[in-house]
């Protein structure tokens, strides 16, 4: 591709346009338009199609899921370099992520990072294999972007902690497996000092799960209960009474995958669909100049995140990014996923709002509208993560 | 390519940084300013520009130049925008460089490139007529008369059209105005008959002209590229300057911003540090992020550039359009925020304020490159 590109790197993407040519099905090169389009794993995964499982297990077998973990625990083992080649590769054809989940965005690196030999041996070939499914216990009914303040208690029982307490918009607690939770270790402590980062299973018992039904008629989030739940003390991660540092860590992973989850660059562009409801004047030209030029200035704001994403990634490899700046990205990539859907549903008019209808696919466009205004809300609100940029980066005063 | 520099790129910054910031500080140019220097620019600066080997940083090595790309020359740029340093770098280096390597011939290339890579000779482009950056609406009349042409129009901004010893002048041949046929570039001197040039002393303080020529002839050997056929190469060079000014609005910005963050931190009202204020901590944080987005497309750019210049048109786009509304942007809230200080002459923030409205309109302005990206994508 360019010039500089070395012999090496040149050969590895040479085999792996083949071998994506050779086994991606052509069925899974097209963008995802609903949730059975995203395979998320887990003990009681179903393939929505025969496409989709051979195109997951084919990437599995090469630890393509997790391209740049060590080969160790299931991952490719690929370097920076050959991990962006292979992302690369994958756009060119709109290959779609073989495997969704919340253990390769968010547990895998923090267990990398954090966890023990034996966690990461136990946990991490899981993650990759898509084996077992997990969910984030973070957020409480009080402790929403003042996360720290949690109360959900782990009391010491023998080897074992006693967990008990309420939390809430656990994605998807329903299907897990298994969640990662921030628990209370020590109630006497400062409020960042007394939390420990914690695995048990979805099965314990004490467990229980119930979804919260959301203004786009869904119910992606949950409210979970902890009553009496025995979990050994073996399962914190990193020390206990210091989840703080393991739980800032994850969110600047979560904060970079809800930054990336637009639909960005694939499919049809913006200008393209609206025309469909909008129509064309004689110059081809989107027959609404305002709408137009709204687009056209989305499209600019999403090529140059993009650039700025990739940026990210590899000024990471290169030992040169700001832990913070996974907030900056997860700020302007929600709000710009917002202005997306706003712009389809004003383009779409009429036919957007249609809510249960074949037509729509069960008004599959004004259920998505609304699903993304939480975008800036979910996993810190874009308040909170200015004031990250304000604080950590910038280094401006005041609390 | 990772969007990072490189280790031969960062010593590249660190040298041109070292020098401008030493030599030419915004207080050159508020010198410069002051004192109506009539070349408006410093020449010793500009001969140490090229022994450091930045004059010719474009130029390839068989004609005395670095041989280095546009990444690079984006560098310089950047650091230019950082003390708004005059220079004669963006129209001779980049932009007469970029259009005599990519179009001259045999004989043109050896005869004009070492000049500008020993820092002997200024060139500059002269392309834009009206008020706006519409370069296919290109009217001024190039007519044959014996074995050449003669030149008939006016040309507008021209950047440092009085102290240039060459003038590129585009040049309609055939078709009328807005047509892509029909495009021929001139080499002019700018001492034949019938070339009269006005310096227009801007808003920024920097080198422009407007340049007349009334029936100016030039020999057949002044065609640059291929006549009637110039709207590609053209299209080429002005995205290279594009992204060379998309560079230094990021140094700018970058710059207004800085000087605005410390500002925060050192200006006490109501008993506190005004940065203390949740108000201004979310719009420096904004802006911030919205540096660094334009920050990764100009780089994202400059390598399409140095990849392929005839496939870089929309990063190019995006990189313009980013950086037109970034610097408006920094530079507003620079002003805004230090308050009666930033609205004074004394303040340098003014400087960039001015700066950035100049660079908005070279080459494009974010309305136009947004245009352009609607367009490459069919609606």
């Amino acid at each position: 591709m360019s010039d500089s590109e070395s012999a090496d790197l040149s050969t590895f993407r040479d085999e792996t346009r083949a071998w994506l040519e050779a086994n991606c099905p052509p069925e899974m090169r097209k963008p995802a338009t609903s949730d059975a389009d995203v395979f998320w794993g887990g003990r009681n995964a179903k393939f929505s199609s025969e496409p989709q499982r051979i195109w997951f297990e084919r990437m599995r077998d090469k630890g393509w899921t997790v391209p740049d973990w060590p080969k160790e625990y299931g991952g490719g083992g690929l370097s920076a370099a050959e991990h962006k080649v292979l992302r690369a590769e994958m756009a060119r054809i709109g290959a779609r992520p073989p495997l969704s989940s919340f253990g390769i965005w968010m547990l895998g690196p923090a267990l990398l990072k954090y966890g023990n030999e034996a966690q990461k041996k136990e946990h991490l070939p899981k993650i990759a294999a898509g084996e077992i499914r997990w969910c984030q216990g973070y957020s409480e009914p009080n402790a929403g972007s003042d996360l720290a303040s949690l109360q959900t208690r782990a009391e010491t029982d023998g080897d074992d902690f006693i967990i008990n307490g309420q939390k809430i918009w656990t994605s998807y607690a329903n299907y897990a497996d298994w969640i990662f939770c921030l628990v209370r270790t020590d109630p006497a402590a400062k409020k960042h000092d007394g939390i420990s980062f914690i695995l048990f299973d979805m099965t314990s018992k004490g467990v229980s799960t119930k979804p919260i039904l959301l203004i786009s008629g869904y119910s992606p989030f949950c409210e979970t209960f902890f009553d009496n739940v025995r979990v050994p003390k073996s399962h914190v991660v990193g020390t206990i009474n210091r989840g703080w540092d393991v739980a800032k860590y994850l969110l600047q992973h979560e904060r970079a995958m809800i930054s990336g989850m637009g639909e960005r660059g694939v499919g049809r562009p913006l200008g393209q669909i609206a025309a469909d409801s909008v129509g064309t004047d004689g110059q081809g030209r989107l027959d609404d100049a305002m709408l137009r030029g709204k687009i056209a200035t989305f499209d600019v704001d999403e090529a140059a995140l993009a650039a700025c994403a990739e940026r990210a990634i590899d000024l990471a490899k290169a030992g040169q990014a700001h832990p913070a700046f996974s907030s900056a990205m997860k700020y302007y990539g929600t709000e710009l996923n917002k202005r997306r859907h706003e712009i389809l549903m004003s383009a779409g008019g009429v036919d957007a709002l249609e809510w249960e209808s074949e037509r729509s696919r069960q008004g599959a466009r004004a259920r998505a509208w609304l699903r993304t205004k939480a975008n800036s809300i979910e996993g810190g609100t874009s308040e909170v993560m200015l004031g990250i940029v304000a604080k950590r980066i910038l280094d401006l005063p005041g609390a | 390519m990772a969007l990072v520099l490189t280790e031969e790129q960062s010593m590249l910054r660190d040298s041109a940084r070292g020098l401008i910031s030493d030599k030419a500080p915004v207080s050159h140019l508020r010198h410069l300013r002051d004192s109506k220097d009539p070349t408006g620019f410093s020449r010793e600066l500009w001969h140490a520009f090229a022994e450091m080997g930045f004059a010719g940083l474009l130029v390839p090595e068989e004609f005395g130049g670095s041989g280095l790309g546009y990444v690079e020359a984006g560098i310089i740029m950047e650091e230019i925008g950082r003390t708004l340093m005059p220079s004669p770098f963006l129209a001779t280096s980049v932009m007469a460089a970029s259009v005599l390597s990519r179009g001259g011939t045999a004989a043109q290339k050896p005869e004009y490139l070492s000049k500008i890579a020993n820092g002997s000779l200024l060139a500059t482009l002269a392309i834009d007529e009206g008020a706006k950056h519409r370069p296919l609406q290109t009217g001024l009349r190039a007519v044959r008369a014996g074995n050449g042409f003669k030149l008939s129009g006016a040309k507008a901004l021209v950047v440092d059209g009085h102290v240039a010893d060459l003038l590129i002048v585009a040049a309609r041949t055939a078709g009328a105005a807005g047509e892509r046929d029909g495009l021929t570039l001139f080499l002019v001197d700018p001492k034949a008959k019938g070339v009269a040039i006005e310096r227009t002393i801007m808003v920024d303080a920097h080198n422009a002209a407007r340049i007349e020529f009334a029936n100016v002839e030039v020999t057949a050997d002044s065609v640059l590229g291929e006549v009637d056929q110039a709207a590609g190469l053209l299209d080429g060079v002005l995205d290279i300057g594009r992204g060379a000014v998309a560079a230094e609005m990021v140094g700018l910005s970058d710059e207004v911003f800085g000087r605005t963050v410390e500002y925060l931190k050192s200006r006490k009202q109501f008993g506190k540090l005004i940065g203390e204020f949740q108000a201004l901590q979310h719009r420096a944080a904004e802006l911030y992020i919205d540096i660094e987005i334009t920050r990764a497309a100009t780089m994202k750019a400059l390598q399409a550039l140095d990849a392929d210049v005839a496939k870089a048109a929309s990063a190019v786009a995006v990189a313009k359009a980013r950086a037109g509304t970034t610097a408006t942007r920094a530079v507003q809230e620079g002003v805004q925020m230090h308050g009666g200080m930033g609205m004074t002459d004394q303040f340098d923030i003014g400087f960039f304020m001015k700066r950035a409205r100049v660079c908005e309109e070279l080459f494009g302005d974010a309305n136009y490159h947004t245009e352009q990206l609607a367009r490459a994508r069919g609606y």
